[in-house]
C-alpha cells in the first residue's frame, strides 16, 4: 500500500473519516506518522477553542480580582485559585464523573460527557485560570503614568479601560501569554488519558502514540514522531504569537521592544 | 475496623460511614496518600541533583558536554511532559533489560526486537518472572521514580541555569581578582548566590510537581487516581457488604481538595524560605528585610 493511500484511508482517522480500522500489524513508518498527524487535529482544536474562549473569561476575571470591590474580588481569587491550585488531571477525573452524574437526570448533559465538550469546557476554565492570573500580574504593573496620562486627557470608565488598560495589559502579558499558550497546548494531550473515553478509537496525538507503543512494545519511533509534531506546533504558536507581540508593540522605539523572552511555566 | 462493624445493613448513617471508611481497601486507599508523599520525598532532591548536574554541563566550556546540557533542558520545552512519562516508563525497563541481556546471555543470537515483541532472555526479565509481587510493584515505583526526576530535573535544570546566570558578573570577577580558580569560584561564589535567584524558579516547580503526582496513575502505579476510581465505582451487594451508587465524583472532589491543600501549604512554607533565604542578598526582597529590622 503506497503512502498516498495510507494519507487518504487515516489522514482524518481521528475526526471518523476514511478507514475505520487501525492498522493491526506490520505498522509501517506511513502509518505512524499520519495516524499520529490526524490525532494532532484534536490537539489543535481543544487548543484553539479553549484559548479562544478562554482569553475572555481570563480578562473578566483579572479585572475582578483586581477589583476594588470584595463581590468580584473574592470570587474570582477562589476561581484562579481552584483550578491553578490543583492538577489538570483530576480536575477531568471530576468534571467527567460529574457530567456523568449530572447526565442520568437530565439526558441534555449527555453530549457534555463526551471528549470534544466536557473536556473542552475544562480546559476553558482552566486556560482561564491561568491566563486571568497572568493579566492580573500585568494590570498591576501597568505604568502609573499611562494611567494618569487617560486621567489628564478626561478618560474614563470603559473608553480608558478600552484604550489605555486592556492594550498595556495585553502587551505586558503577551510573552507570559505565549507561554501559556504552548503548554496548554501540551495540555491538551491529558484528554483522552483522563476519563474521557475516545469514542470509536478516535483520539488526539498522544492516543495513536500510545497505541502503537503498546502494540509494538517499542516506544522509539512512535514517541519521536509524536514530539517532531509537538515542537513543529510549539514553532509555529511561537511564531504566530510574535507576530501579535510585535503589532501590540509597534508604538515602542524598536530598542525598547526587544526580543520576546520566555519565562518557563512549565505544565500544569 | 469498630466491633459494631460486624453487620453494616443495620447500621445508622454515622456508624455505616465510619465502617466503610476504614474497611480493608480504604486503608490502601490512604496508603497510596503516602506513596504521593514518598515519591515528591525521593524526587525532588533526584531531580534536583539531575537540574544541577544538566546546568552545571549547560555552562561547561566542553562544547559536547554544553550541547548536551542545553539539549536536555530545551527537548522538554517543546514537548508535552505526559509523552515523556509514557516513553520513559517502557524505554528504561527496555534499556535495562537489554543491559542486562548483553551481560548475562552473550550466547544469545535471536535478534531481541522479533516483529511486534521485545524479547530477552529469561535470566534478564526485570523483575524475575519468580519474584514476588512486592518486587514487581517496587520495580515500577522506581522506574516511575526515575522517569520523573529525568523530566524535572530538566525543568530543574533549565531554572538553577537561569539563577546561575542571574548572579551579577561582579562577583564572580572580584572572586576572580582574589585569584580563585574557575572551580574555587563556581562553588565558593557563584552557587550560593544563585539560590535566592533560582527559588521563584524553584518553587513553581515544586507545584508543578505536586501537580504531576496523579499521573503515575498512567505509569501503571496504584496511586490514589487508581483507588478512587476502583472505590467510587458502583458496588452491588453481591461483592462488597457496602453496597453503593456510583460515587467516583465524591472520590475526585476529595483529591482535588486533598490538591489544593498541598498547594495551600507548599505556598505558606516557600513564602517564609524566601524570606529566610533573603536575608542579607543584593535583591529588593533583602532590601526590603533590612529596612524592616533597622527600622
Amino acid at each position: 500500500m503506497s503512502c498516498l493511500q495510507t494519507i487518504q484511508d487515516y489522514g482524518l482517522r481521528s475526526i471518523g473519516i476514511g478507514e475505520r480500522l487501525l492498522p493491526k500489524n506490520d505498522f509501517t513508518l506511513c502509518e505512524q506518522f499520519t495516524l499520529i498527524g490526524s490525532g494532532m487535529i484534536w490537539n489543535v482544536y481543544f487548543g484553539i477553542m479553549a484559548l479562544a474562549t478562554g482569553f475572555f473569561l481570563a480578562t473578566a476575571l483579572a479585572l475582578g480580582k483586581f477589583s476594588a470591590n470584595k463581590w468580584l474580588r473574592k470570587p474570582s481569587e477562589w476561581f484562579i485559585f481552584l483550578f491553578r491550585g490543583s492538577p489538570l488531571f483530576i480536575q477531568f477525573f471530576f468534571a467527567y464523573f460529574f457530567f456523568l452524574s449530572l447526565k442520568k437526570p437530565y439526558p441534555m448533559f449527555d453530549a457534555f460527557t463526551s471528549a470534544w465538550l466536557g473536556a473542552l469546557i475544562v480546559l476553558f476554565l482552566n486556560t482561564a485560570a491561568y491566563t486571568g492570573e497572568i493579566f492580573y500580574g500585568a494590570l498591576r504593573s501597568i505604568p502609573k503614568g499611562d494611567l494618569e496620562a487617560a486621567d489628564a486627557y478626561g478618560m474614563s470608565g470603559w473608553s480608558r479601560f478600552r484604550r489605555i488598560v486592556w492594550p498595556t495589559m495585553l502587551r505586558l502579558a503577551w510573552p507570559a501569554y505565549t507561554n501559556e499558550a504552548i503548554f496548554l497546548f501540551h495540555a491538551t494531550t491529558l484528554v483522552y488519558f483522563s476519563a474521557f473515553p475516545a469514542w470509536q478509537q478516535r483520539g488526539d496525538a498522544l492516543y495513536y502514540a500510545s497505541y502503537f507503543a503498546d502494540k509494538t512494545f517499542n516506544p522509539f519511533v512512535p514517541y519521536p514522531i509524536l514530539a517532531f509534531y509537538f515542537i513543529v506546533l510549539t514553532l509555529v504558536i511561537v511564531w504566530g504569537f510574535g507576530l501579535i507581540n510585535t503589532h501590540l508593540n509597534r508604538h515602542l522605539p524598536v530598542a525598547k521592544q526587544g526580543k520576546m523572552k520566555f519565562r518557563l511555566n512549565l505544565a500544569r | 475496623m469498630f466491633s459494631y462493624c460486624a453487620d453494616p445493613d443495620t447500621l445508622g448513617t454515622f456508624r455505616w460511614f465510619s465502617c466503610y471508611l476504614t474497611n480493608g481497601v480504604h486503608w490502601s486507599f490512604y496508603l497510596s496518600f503516602i506513596k504521593v508523599l514518598a515519591l515528591l520525598a525521593v524526587t525532588a532532591p533526584v531531580a534536583l541533583g539531575f537540574g544541577f548536574a544538566g546546568a552545571m554541563a549547560a555552562r561547561s566550556h566542553f562544547l559536547p558536554l554544553s550541547w548536551l546540557g542545553k539539549g536536555y533542558i530545551a527537548i522538554v520545552r517543546g514537548v508535552p511532559d505526559i509523552a515523556f512519562f509514557l516513553f520513559f516508563v517502557i524505554a528504561l525497563d527496555q534499556a535495562f533489560e537489554w543491559t542486562r541481556h548483553q551481560v548475562m546471555c552473550p550466547e544469545w543470537t535471536d535478534p531481541i526486537r522479533q516483529g511486534n515483541d521485545f524479547i530477552v532472555c529469561r535470566a534478564a526479565k526485570l523483575p524475575l518472572g519468580t519474584a514476588p509481587e512486592w518486587v514487581h510493584e517496587t520495580y515500577g515505583f522506581l522506574l516511575a521514580v526515575i522517569t520523573f526526576s529525568i523530566v524535572f530535573g530538566a525543568f530543574a535544570a533549565n531554572v538553577l541555569f537561569g539563577g546561575m546566570r542571574a548572579v551579577p558578573h561582579a562577583q564572580l570577577e572580584t572572586a576572580e581578582a582574589y585569584g580563585m580558580t574557575r572551580r574555587q569560584t563556581f562553588w565558593r561564589i557563584l552557587v550560593p548566590q544563585m539560590w535566592v535567584y533560582a527559588l521563584p524558579g524553584l518553587s513553581n516547580l515544586w507545584m508543578v510537581l505536586i501537580k504531576a503526582t496523579p499521573l503515575l496513575f498512567l505509569l501503571g502505579i496504584e496511586d490514589i487516581v487508581y483507588w478512587a476510581r476502583e472505590l467510587g465505582g458502583t458496588k452491588t451487594s453481591k461483592f462488597t457488604q457496602y453496597p453503593h451508587g456510583d460515587w467516583r465524583m465524591w472520590y475526585f472532589l476529595f483529591l482535588l481538595v486533598f490538591y489544593l491543600g498541598m498547594t495551600r501549604v507548599s505556598e505558606i512554607g516557600l513564602e517564609r524560605l524566601m524570606q529566610k533565604l533573603s536575608h542579607g542578598q543584593a535583591t529588593s526582597g533583602g532590601e526590603l528585610l533590612r529596612k524592616e529590622t533597622t527600622a
